[in-house]
């Protein structure tokens, strides 16, 4: 997790602590409501007064084959009592509820760690789709890890009868026996879950009743465990205190809900409705549902026929007046390009959201990546600038989303947010942020002929050219895709007004540069021996990385890039004051290509394009390493 | 916000400064006069409409209009102009756009817009042939059309705009050429009805595709154009011949009408909103019969932005924005000092 709020670890703190937090893997099928266990264990996590945060990892196929490695899905919390950062690195507890979630799961697991495995899903059948050739429960495989098994499929069935349910339907209710189970293991409150359950299955009381029945058998399972009735193992109980974090009301958010509520948020501060045209691609598409709910926010959500109709739509509503958003993900993005350099040759505001995912060609939908860096910032015809930004973590996409709203409007721009599977899909705690503080920058439509006379290219002192809405009278014009003329905006191939909007468009935008802050340096020092230089959801393993290092005496400061292009006017001297930089990113080094590019210095790649965010032990070594 | 009391313009008034630059004896130029003509007659206000266009010879359009306009990419003006609608709908949106732009790179976006019904005028300038990239066979060329690209003759069979537009929902339909006086008559229907019209106007392409449709629009050919209108016999060949129904096999025919005595060769009324016979009417091989011009089919019904602002006015009803109320939902706990 990452918000400001968190009140910092003093810099020299000793690393966590396992007692401090816990890792717990939920694995299950697909079918088996991993994600949504996941998710009230995480809303519990947040009431426990614990900072966390999620990595839900869950297959491209919607139902793939029951117990099948390939259909296994997994949701990952760290909790914690201090801060937390990411996911964590390996889980301390796995619940595997079938032999193919055990099977490509307990790699991961910390060595001593705790196994609680669903007996009753070790059929000989599921066996073999899991491709183990012996039962791993009944042999000694798993002898490094601590292993607690039960038929969790059996109690959970015995636990439902009176509800007269199918068996299908009665074995459902597994994952909330799971979660039951897991409250009591930590300690937790179950009402919210009941409250929960009662408001899912409001038409349903029957299965909200078989539900919470199953809640209760599995936390009472922990209960009657520990005092030792005969065949039960004890299952061990631990309290993870609350971290302590800045007073006020918080919530939990992930990034698309975060991006949704931030584009509101920056509209409400540019005075100006929004107009969404999207088109379904994972991992984006919970943008465009979020933003479809929130219509008495002045926003007018449109799903178009493809990819390039829903920037194209876009583009049209900002002509009209209204700020044109749309969302995609990598190769979504590439369907929009052209039109992208349409709005930046008309000059149009206009904000483009990319929820990176493993690439090239549709790739990993269901797997984070950040390879999209030099799409967005090199990736079209011509020579055709436009800012960039990324967000870092779920909650810091909301000000990212209104950065780029600001920088669209001010700016007659289109601008590329940067987000990830991860960011879009993982939650974290967010202290709710209170909107009277934020600085309003409201656009300013242009409704008259101003002296001097009307030029649809005249530039402000930003360069940026006057936003006019048809209807307007006396300021008629036509703009569109072939080259411009300053000023007039009519059709114009000369080589000198090439040369002179070329020109132009670049010195836009790098003037955006101006108007955005100095590069911070997120934790240590100013200068040093080595920086480890990041963006996008890598934050969490490098902060925690660089925290651990530091307080091990280590020469290494952390900084975390918001905007990508145009870059921070400071970063270049920054960069140079320290001996060493490395640029750890999961693609296979596009930001420090960059900044190589911008700054000639010798950034060092640390890559990782394995689907998975960075863990912190692997920068935690590049550290030792680089320091020696 | 925008005052849209009519007001009194010429044709004059919607021209622009900008030098007009399609080819000598281009259909365009015939096209872009009516246009400049229909503007006075339905009381239209330049600021109020927007051109919006695609790329292609047709798509040059916007420049020479005395109005708001936008000349976007290539094959994605009906998606842009949704966009436009959408954002102000007291706009009155017309999308230009040719038989490549729309048919060919720009098929799925006409399909969609005619699907959804925005309220627009879609003129398809149709001249069988890619006149900007110099000559290459369009999606309308006739089989075994030569072209630099298909130098032996184009193999694929061609697609039929009104066909096409009326197979993907189209509630308005209608057909013209370049140089008819009719034309303008046809823009005006067009303007009328509520949805997106799909007007498909035959160009003359005197450089690449010359006369291709002469066998109709030559003065020594006018016998085989057939002038449709609402409530009125389907003659043509100064009302020598007609359309009749061939009952036996549910399909069009042509009779000879002797002595104007239409009725008695069953010659069928044109009924605008009869889709079954606008889509054999669309579907009739030139030659064997008459082109058949006009408005071909007119049957409103509720357009997409309608229905979007309907459902948005339902759905916000009673509903206020408020922010930070919205931000402090969900799973909320509360720290305290």
């Amino acid at each position: 997790m990452a918000t400001a709020a968190r009140i910092d670890a003093p810099d020299n703190a000793s690393p966590l602590q396992s007692s401090e937090a816990v890792v717990v893997r939920f694995a299950g099928d697909s079918g088996d409501g991993m994600q949504l266990t996941g998710g009230q264990f995480t809303l519990s996590s947040a009431l426990a007064g614990n900072d966390f945060a999620t990595f839900p990892d869950f297959p491209a196929e919607i139902r793939a084959p029951l117990g099948t490695l390939f259909g296994v899905s997994a949701f990952q919390i760290n909790f914690g009592s201090t801060e937390i950062e990411t996911a964590g690195d390996a889980p301390d507890v796995l619940v595997a509820m079938n032999p193919a979630a055990l099977k490509t799961n307990v790699k991961d697991l910390k060595p001593g760690g705790l196994i609680i495995a669903d007996s009753g899903e070790f059929t000989a059948r599921n066996l073999a789709k899991a491709e183990y050739d012996a039962n791993p429960l009944e042999d000694d495989s798993l002898g490094k890890w601590q292993l607690i098994q039960f038929n969790i499929s059996q109690l959970t069935l015995d636990a439902v009868k009176p509800f007269g349910l199918g068996n299908k339907e009665a074995l459902r209710c597994k994952n909330m026996w799971t979660l039951g189970l897991s409250l009591w293991m930590f300690d937790r409150d179950r009402q919210p879950i009941i409250d929960w359950l009662k408001d899912k299955f409001a038409k349903n009381p029957v299965l909200a009743d078989a539900n919470i029945a199953a809640l209760n058998a599995g936390h009472a399972y922990g209960e009657t465990a520990e005092i030792g009735q005969p065949g039960m193992v004890a299952i061990p109980q631990r309290h993870v205190s609350a971290a302590p974090v800045e007073p006020g009301l918080y919530r939990t958010i992930t990034g698309a809900d975060a991006v949704a509520y931030g584009l509101v948020a920056g509209c409400q501060l540019a005075d100006v409705k929004m107009f969404f045209g999207g088109y379904p691609i994972t991992p984006a598409s919970s943008i465009l549902h979020a933003l479809s709910r929130l219509k008495e926010y002045g926003v007018m959500t449109f799903q178009a026929e493809d990819e390039i109709a829903a920037i194209a739509s876009a583009i049209g509503a900002s002509y009209a007046g209204q700020l044109g958003v749309t969302s995609s993900s990598g190769p979504g993005i590439a369907l929009k390009t052209e039109a992208i350099g349409l709005a930046v040759m008309t000059e149009l505001p206009l904000v483009i959201v990319n929820s990176q995912r493993g690439g090239p060609s549709t790739g990993l939908p269901t797997k984070t990546e950040q390879s999209d860096l030099y799409q967005a910032v090199y990736g079209r015809n011509g020579d055709t600038p436009l800012p960039v930004i990324a967000a870092r973590s779920p909650s810091d996409a909301f000000d990212c989303a209104i950065e780029a709203v600001r920088i669209a409007t001010q700016f007659m721009t289109p601008v590329i947010l940067l987000t990830d599977g991860y960011i879009a899909n993982a939650a974290e705690p967010w202290k709710v942020p209170d909107m009277s503080t934020y600085q309003p920058f409201p656009v300013t439509f242009l409704d008259h002929v101003p002296e001097g006379g009307f030029k649809p290219y005249g530039r402000d002192n930003k360069l940026a050219r006057p936003w006019v809405k048809p209807g307007t009278p006396g300021l008629r014009h036509r703009i569109g895709g072939i080259e411009k003329q300053v000023d007039t905006g009519h059709i114009n191939y000369s080589p000198e007004n090439h040369q002179a909007m070329t020109d132009l468009r670049k010195n836009k935008v790098d003037g955006v540069a101006d108007h955005i802050p100095y590069q911070d340096v997120c934790l240590g020092t100013t200068s040093g021996k080595l920086a480890i230089v990041g963006w996008g959801s890598t934050f969490g393993p490098i902060h925690q990385a660089v925290r651990r290092a530091r307080a091990k005496g280590m020469d290494v400061s952390h900084i975390h890039l918001r905007h990508i292009w145009p870059m921070p006017k400071n970063l270049g001297e920054l960069l140079k004051s320290y001996d060493t930089v490395i640029v750890p990113e999961m693609n296979t080094g596009q930001l420090k290509t960059v900044l190589r590019d911008q700054y000639l210095v010798d950034a060092k790649p640390l890559n990782k394009v394995s689907g998975q965010p960075f863990r912190i032990a692997e920068i935690e070594a590049a550290i030792e390493e680089a320091l020696g | 916000m925008n005052d849209m009391t009519p007001i009194k313009t010429t044709p004059k008034d919607w021209e622009t400064d900008q030098e007009v630059r399609w080819c000598p004896g281009c259909g365009d130029y015939a096209i872009l006069k009516a246009v400049q003509r229909t503007m006075p007659e339905i009381g239209g206000t330049p600021e109020n409409t927007v051109f919006v266009s695609g790329i292609g010879c047709s798509s040059r359009f916007p420049y020479y209009m005395e109005t708001y306009g936008f000349h976007t990419i290539h094959g994605r003006a009906p998606a842009v102009a949704t966009g436009v609608k959408l954002a102000n709908p007291d706009l009155d949106v017309w999308v230009i756009s040719g038989d490549g732009d729309a048919l060919s790179i720009g098929g799925n976006h006409t399909m969609h817009m005619l699907r959804r019904n925005l309220d627009c005028q879609f003129l398809l300038f149709n001249n069988e042939i890619y006149g900007l990239t110099k000559g290459q066979y369009s999606p309308t060329s006739r089989e075994g059309t030569r072209s630099p690209s298909t130098p032996f003759g184009s193999v694929d069979h061609p697609t039929k705009p009104c066909a096409f537009a009326l197979g993907a929902g189209a509630r308005f339909v209608a057909r013209a050429i370049d140089v008819s006086k009719q034309l303008v008559d046809v823009l005006k229907s067009a303007h009328a009805h509520k949805g997106t019209a799909f007007v498909e106007i035959f160009q003359n392409c005197i450089v690449y595709n010359a006369d291709v449709f002469a066998g109709f629009t030559e003065k020594a050919n006018r016998d085989h154009q057939l002038w449709l209108e609402n409530g009125k016999p389907m003659l043509f060949a100064g009302d020598t011949k007609g359309i009749a129904l061939d009952v036996a096999s549910l399909s069009l025919k042509v009779v000879d009408v002797v002595d104007g005595n239409w009725e008695a060769a069953g010659v069928l009324v044109h009924d605008v909103t009869n889709r079954t016979v606008a889509h054999m009417l669309v579907e009739m091989p030139f030659g064997e019969f008459p082109m058949a011009l006009g408005v071909l089919y007119d049957d409103p019904r509720p357009t997409f932005d309608s229905a979007v602002f309907e459902q948005n006015a339902a759905v916000t009803k009673g509903k206020l924005p408020n922010l930070q109320k919205l931000i402090s939902t969900g799973q909320t706990w509360t720290v305290d000092a």
